[in-house]
C-alpha cells in the first residue's frame, strides 16, 4: 500500500516536534516565569491582597525547579502569576465597590 | 491542563462578579462617614433579620439563632471549656513582673472591669489601641518580652479581663478627631472588602449569611461578634484571641492573613466593637 504525501508530512512533523529540544522548558524559562510571578505577587502584597494559593504555587514552582523539573516549575510559576493577577484585579475592583455591600 | 482551566475559571468568576456588581451598583463611590448612623443601621439589620432573637443575645453568636446548639451550649456552660484559661489568666494577671509591678499598674481601675472600653483611639499616637496591644505594651514597658498575639497566654489574660467586665455594655468612643474617624472608616472598609481566592469579605459570612452553615459551622452574626472574645473553639482545641480569629477568617477565604495587630486588624476591631456598642460583654465564650 502506497503512503499518501500528507501522511508522510504529518509523520515527519510529529517526529520533529517530539525531538525538538527547544520545546522542553529550561532553567531560563523557569527564571523568567518565576520573576514575572513574583513581581505580580509583590504588587498584590502592596495592595494587601495576597492569596494563599498564589503562595503555594510559587513554592511548588521553586521546589520543582530545585529538583530540575523545569516543565512543572514553569507551569506552577505561570499558575502563580495568573492567580496573583486575579488578586490584583480583585483588590483594584474592590477599592470602591465594597461600599455597595454596606448596611444602610 | 487542569491548572490553566482552573485559572480561567477563577478569572472568569471574578470578572463575572465584577460585571454583575458594577451593573447593580447603586451607592455613590464616596459617602460621608457617620458611625452613629452605621451602628443604628447595623443593629436594625440584624434585629429585622432575626426577629425572634433578643438584642443582647446576639453576643452569643450561633447560640442566639439555633435552639439545639443553644441547649448544648447551656449545658456546656456548667463546666465551661474556657475555665482553665480563666484561672491561668487570673494568676498571670496578679503575678508581679521582674521589676515588682503587675498588669494592674498599667490600666485604669487596676485593669478590672475595663474590657468594654477597648479598643480605643489614642489621640497622642493617632492610632487604635486594642486590649491585646495594651497588654503587650505593658509587658514591654516593664522589661518583659511580648506575648504571642495568637497563643494561649494572651487569650488567658484577655479572658480574665473580659470576665471582670461581663454584662457591662460595650462602650467604644470615637473622639472628635479626623484620624479616629479615618481609622473607623478603614476598619469598615476592611470588613466589607472581598479578598482571598474565594472572593469573600467578612460581611459575606457575618452579615449576609449568619445562621447559615459553612460546612459544619453555623455562621455568627457580626453584631456583638467580639463581645464574647476571647473564645474557646472546639475546632481549634483551645482558646483564641481576636487576632487569631481574624487570621483564621482570612485563611479560610484563601487570603494571606495580615500580621497580628496590623493597622487594618486594629481598625477592624474598632469598627466591629463600635457598631456593637450597648451590647454586653460576654467573654470569654465558647464556640464549636
Amino acid at each position: 500500500m502506497k503512503r499518501k504525501p500528507i501522511t508522510r508530512i504529518v509523520l515527519a512533523a510529529s517526529l520533529l516536534i517530539a525531538a525538538a529540544p527547544a520545546l522542553a522548558a529550561s532553567e531560563a524559562d523557569f527564571k523568567a516565569a518565576f520573576t514575572a510571578a513574583e513581581a505580580a505577587e509583590q504588587q498584590a502584597g502592596t495592595l494587601r491582597d495576597r492569596w494563599t494559593t498564589t503562595e503555594a504555587a510559587l513554592k511548588a514552582a521553586k521546589q520543582a525547579a530545585d529538583k530540575g523539573d523545569f516543565e512543572a516549575a514553569v507551569a506552577s510559576a505561570k499558575k502563580a502569576e495568573a492567580l496573583a493577577k486575579a488578586s490584583i484585579f480583585q483588590a483594584t475592583s474592590e477599592k470602591d465597590r465594597w461600599r455597595d455591600a454596606v448596611i444602610h | 491542563m487542569r491548572a490553566p482551566s482552573f485559572i480561567s475559571f477563577t478569572a472568569a468568576a471574578l470578572a463575572l462578579a465584577a460585571i454583575t456588581m458594577a451593573a447593580t451598583r447603586a451607592a455613590p463611590a464616596a459617602e460621608r462617614t457617620d458611625p452613629a448612623a452605621d451602628a443604628k443601621a447595623f443593629r436594625d439589620y440584624f434585629v429585622k433579620k432575626f426577629p425572634k432573637a433578643e438584642l443582647d443575645d446576639f453576643v452569643n453568636g450561633p447560640y442566639s439563632m439555633n435552639k439545639d446548639m443553644r441547649k448544648q451550649w447551656e449545658e456546656m456552660e456548667q463546666f465551661p471549656p474556657y475555665e482553665f484559661a480563666l484561672d491561668a489568666g487570673k494568676e498571670m494577671f496578679a503575678k508581679p513582673f521582674k521589676n515588682g509591678k503587675t498588669y494592674a499598674d498599667c490600666f485604669e481601675n487596676g485593669g478590672i472591669g475595663i474590657r468594654q472600653n477597648y479598643p480605643y483611639f489614642d489621640e497622642k499616637e493617632g492610632k487604635v489601641i486594642t486590649l491585646e496591644l495594651a497588654l503587650n505594651r505593658c509587658r514591654e514597658d516593664n522589661g518583659e518580652a511580648p506575648l504571642s498575639y495568637t497563643k494561649d497566654e494572651m487569650a488567658s489574660l484577655t479572658a480574665y479581663m473580659a470576665y471582670t467586665s461581663r454584662g457591662k455594655p460595650m462602650d467604644i468612643k470615637i473622639p472628635d478627631d479626623p484620624r479616629a474617624l479615618a481609622a473607623y472608616e478603614n476598619g469598615k472598609r476592611y470588613f466589607y472588602t472581598r479578598r482571598g481566592q474565594l472572593n469573600f469579605s467578612c460581611a459575606s459570612c457575618h452579615v449576609q449569611s449568619p445562621g447559615e452553615h459553612l460546612r459544619a459551622e453555623t455562621l455568627a452574626p457580626a453584631l456583638g461578634i467580639l463581645n464574647a472574645m476571647p473564645i474557646y473553639r472546639s475546632q481549634w482545641g483551645g482558646m483564641g484571641t481576636i487576632s487569631r480569629r481574624f487570621i483564621s477568617c482570612n485563611s479560610q477565604t484563601r487570603a494571606v492573613p495580615l500580621e497580628p495587630q496590623s493597622e487594618e486588624y486594629r481598625d477592624l476591631e474598632y469598627f466591629l466593637s463600635y457598631v456593637s456598642n450597648g451590647l454586653p460583654i460576654a467573654g470569654p465564650g465558647s464556640r464549636p
